[in-house]
């Protein structure tokens, strides 16, 4: 058994999505795709479930061409995908999402919940999967949803599973049950597609890696063959630092001092309880932490976008706790948000509007309610031209800009000014290579320039790359402290709130 | 992982453009954010294509007609088309066809534009005010009552009673821009019921001592004096300073949603709230701002019925329906002041052409109405309109995407 793309090509008005893309895979293998955001990996792979028509080039099973007019016809083949996103009713059961599009009846058409009920049972035994088949989705973790999409797929028969992108929403301990499921699915004979742009993982896990960039695939690698520095130059196609180039901090004065900040969360739960910790101009604090441990309301507090219920801020000894999110812009506190679709931009406007979003009321931008464009105009040229945001322009809207040319409009933005305080949530998230490094590369200039840098991310590789102390929150807490030195293992434990109670340096 | 968003690859160059992208329903509908192209091309063949099932219309409703194309198919199509020809022609006449009639569109034109700004506003910012028409009586009862109770002379009595009817105005959608800001009150509930109580407080004001004209029992104001109506800009031509006015708005609101800081926080908030918090601006606000903005341009239309039309007193329900003609003048308009101006011109021309066709070619003007909801439709629903004339999407492929957006 083997599925064969052979020079596949997709030309979409004015791009080449795909150009003579050349993929196969055989039972009981997985072959990581890898590339970085707008490689051509998507396109690809939505040829392959029947949602593209290639332009050229043939999709064959066993030798044999097919041809998908509609996902439809790909289930039929064989070939199963779980999405990104899922996609899943959330106020269905387990069950009732596996069989939705293909309910198994009983006489007048009466849903055969027992046997649907059977089948997830089933599945979910042969391959460990430990689903309960009457949950309701929205209760269920997302690692637990994604097991849910894979019966889906396994349930329709799928002889090849593509995975786009499925350690994007998991968490480091759901990473590794994620990966004792596909391995298991391979044992089972299962030819398995692993979309991803995470180096590490393609080595863990994969066959074969194949390597796409602009459209095409450049490389096939074995894991065996190479290390992530070498994936990562082919995928990007120049050499790569993965190690972020800093000399030792020198910490001077106490720049941020947080004291038993007590916050709530939109449910009125208290998701930080009583985290205190300082940061000093001239260092890097990284907050480690397993998404969802109260780092995002911790942020909110810290930005004056959320009120705490206790506690202290304080930002060069004054107290800041009630402040505005716009009385700290004016303090010099420069925040990269989490969500830069959501709360970083506004997508419908230009690249110059969004360079302006948060000082278009000071001058020279304006004069009294008097907007000068012009000058507007001039700051956008000069800051895209500075932080190397490729653009065809900077009336152009930043909705057309990649991730990471969005991300650099927005640390444009916060880092044009005498800058305090860096404040950055996930700043690299699901952006290219080429931009995390320049991004990582512009926040540590800042502490060199005196800046107090506070870093927030779940990948723990970047915050072990850029931070000179790390802190690691769990539970609303501050579980853990350590200096640069510190090894993965050790953070990792105190991350899964297991970790002794560390004091370095 | 992927964004929702077409990319630039790292070259510059473009990726195919954008499916429905971050634009929200209601933003794509109202057409903010759009190329001016695309912002004139659906507008313009909705209204073709309105006018054309309109035709049809006029036949099937041609009861004299109607059974002749079973007889004699050939006269019943020249009836048909004779029958059409006519009213579409007494409707451009009418509209167009001499000065009176420019002066008429004009005339009809007027509030309509005035209160498409108040909507078009509104939708900028993201807040869906069906309101105006309660904002329009109200600011209107505020004009009539510096009109009839004060005399002073015309160049300081007519600014004062319009200075009246935007307070008002401004207040009473205020009260839904504090509802939303304090407690989350979706403005659309709020605003539909201060209609009903600017409506009846109109019916009750008109029956007190304070406004009901002497010796009558109806709801009929004073009359308001000469100095605080609106002069006509020629001889007796309906067509009055109102309209002038109405192109100030129009300038106004355009200066102030592109080339100030209020305007750019009013966007900003209206197409992404979170991250305008997130930039340091007052959402709350601004959506008491937008509301007020949106009131005051109400109540200056809510002047024209009073101040600009015989016989100058207040009735009950003055300002018809111009309040709601407004939401569908602003879709059509795209909510750009300048697309608002054409499109009111556009409705005035209908409303003025449409009293000349039920005389001349005895279609009810009704049917005016109708054309209307049809061009809402139409703008509605662009994909239908792209269809009926096969305008390739921008977004055909990308549309079906069911996994997420490009490359990745």
């Amino acid at each position: 058994m083997e599925l064969a793309l052979a020079g596949v090509t997709k030309q979409f008005p004015g791009v080449l999505a795909n150009d003579d893309v050349n993929l196969t895979v055989s039972e009981g293998e997985i072959v990581a795709l890898l590339g970085e955001n707008g490689a051509g990996k998507t396109t690809l792979m939505n040829i392959l479930y029947g949602l593209y028509r290639p332009t050229s080039g043939t999709v064959s099973i066993d030798g044999k061409p097919v041809e998908f007019h509609s996902p439809g016809d790909a289930i039929k083949a064989g070939i199963g995908m779980v999405h990104q996103h899922f996609m899943l009713v959330p106020v269905f059961t387990v069950a009732e999402n596996v069989i939705l599009g293909d309910e198994p009846a009983k006489r007048f058409g009466v849903i055969d919940r027992a046997r649907a009920a059977k089948t997830v049972t089933e599945i979910s035994r042969r391959y460990n999967l430990d689903v309960d088949p009457e949950a309701i989705i929205e209760d269920l973790p997302v690692g637990i949803q994604q097991r849910v999409e894979i019966i889906k797929v396994l349930e329709r028969e799928a002889r090849f599973v593509v995975f786009d992108e499925p350690t994007s929403v998991l968490t480091p301990t759901e990473v590794e049950g994620f990966f004792e499921i596909v391995n298991s699915l391979k044992a089972d004979g299962k030819g398995i597609v692993f979309i991803s742009h995470k180096l590490g993982e393609a080595l863990e896990i994969a066959d074969r890696i194949v390597i796409m960039r602009r459209g095409k695939t450049v490389a096939e690698v074995l894991p065996g063959e190479v290390d992530e520095a070498g994936l990562a130059e082919l995928m990007v196609g120049r050499p790569v630092d993965l190690v972020v180039d800093k000399a030792e901090a020198d910490p001077k004065d106490v720049v941020l001092t947080v004291d038993h900040l007590m916050v709530l969360d939109d449910r009125n739960r208290q998701v930080v309880n009583g985290v205190s910790f300082e940061v000093r101009s001239g260092e890097i604090v990284g907050i480690a932490g397993v998404q969802g441990n109260g780092q995002t309301e911790l942020v909110e507090a810290l930005t004056g976008l959320r009120t705490p219920i206790g506690g202290t801020v304080l930002l060069n000894g004054q107290d800041m706790t009630i402040a505005t999110p716009r009385a700290m812009h004016k303090a010099n506190v420069a925040h990269v948000p989490e969500d830069r679709q959501k709360s970083g931009l506004v997508l419908p406007f230009t690249v110059t509007e969004n360079i302006v979003l948060n000082s278009y009321y000071e001058r020279p931008l304006s004069r009294g309610v008097r907007m000068d464009w012009d000058a507007a105009h001039d700051q956008a040229v000069r800051l895209v031209d500075e932080y190397d945001v490729r653009t065809p322009g900077v009336d152009v809207l930043v909705s057309n800009l990649s991730g990471g040319n969005q991300q650099k409009v927005i640390v444009a933005r916060e880092f044009d000014r005498d800058v305090a305080l860096v404040i950055a949530s996930q700043p690299t998230r699901g952006i290219d290579v080429g931009s995390i490094e320049y991004i990582h590369s512009r926040i540590v200039e800042e502490r060199d320039l005196g800046a107090a840098v506070l870093i927030v991310s779940s990948e723990l590789d970047e915050v072990m790359a850029l931070s000179d102390r790390i802190l690691v929150m769990y539970d609303g807490e501050i579980a853990g402290e350590f200096d640069g030195s510190a090894t993965a293992t050790e953070i990792g434990l105190a991350m899964l709130g297991s970790g002794d109670e560390v004091e370095a340096s | 992982m992927n964004d929702d968003q077409p990319h630039l690859e790292e070259n510059g160059q473009v990726e195919p453009p954008p499916a429905a992208g971050p634009h929200s329903t209601l933003s794509r509908i109202v057409g903010i954010g759009s190329s001016l192209r695309q912002a004139l091309v659906v507008p313009a063949l909705a209204v073709v294509t309105a006018l054309l099932v309109g035709a049809v219309i006029i036949a099937l409703t041609d009861l004299d007609t109607l059974p002749l194309w079973g007889t004699d198919p050939g006269e019943a199509f020249r009836l048909t088309m004779s029958g059409t020809g006519t009213a579409y022609k007494a409707l451009f006449v009418g509209s167009v066809g001499s000065s009176r009639a420019i002066s008429e569109t004009l005339f009809a034109a007027t509030p309509l534009i005035l209160a498409g700004l108040a909507v078009a506003v509104g939708f900028q910012a993201g807040l869906f005010n069906i309101g105006v028409n309660g904002q329009m009586h109200i600011g209107g009862m505020a004009a009539l009552w510096v009109g009839f109770s004060l005399t002073l002379p015309a160049f300081i009595h007519i600014p004062l009673a319009i200075a009246a009817a935007i307070m008002a105005g401004a207040i009473w959608a205020g009260i839904a821009g504090i509802l939303k800001a304090r407690t989350g009150a979706h403005e659309v509930i709020t605003t539909i019921m201060l209609n009903f109580v600017a409506l009846f407080l109109v019916d009750y004001l008109l029956k007190t001592s304070v406004f009901q004209a002497a010796g009558r029992n109806d709801p009929i104001s004073e009359k308001v004096n000469v100095t605080a109506q609106f002069p006509t800009l020629v001889g007796d031509y309906r067509v009055n300073i109102g309209f002038f006015f109405s192109l100030l708005a129009v300038a106004f609101v355009w200066w102030l949603m592109y080339r100030s800081t209020i305007g750019f926080e009013f966007r900003a908030v209206g197409f992404n709230p979170s991250g305008g918090r997130y930039a340091g601006m007052n959402v709350a606000w601004v959506y008491l701002g937008v509301m007020a903005v949106s009131g005051a341009l109400a109540g200056i239309a809510g002047t024209n019925p009073i101040l600009g039309l015989e016989p100058y007193r207040g009735t009950s329900g003055f300002a018809g329906t111009i309040g709601f003609d407004a939401i569908a003048l602003a879709l059509l308009g795209r909510s750009h002041p300048v697309g608002v101006l054409f499109a009111g011109l556009l409705f005035g021309a209908l409303r003025a052409g449409g009293r000349e066709m039920q005389g001349v070619a005895g279609v009810p003007i009704d049917l005016v109405l109708v054309l209307q909801a049809l061009i809402i439709v139409m703008i509605a629903a662009p994909r239908l309109v792209r269809a009926i004339y096969r305008i390739k999407t921008p977004d055909q492929d990308a549309s079906t995407t069911i996994s997420t957006g490009w490359g990745g």
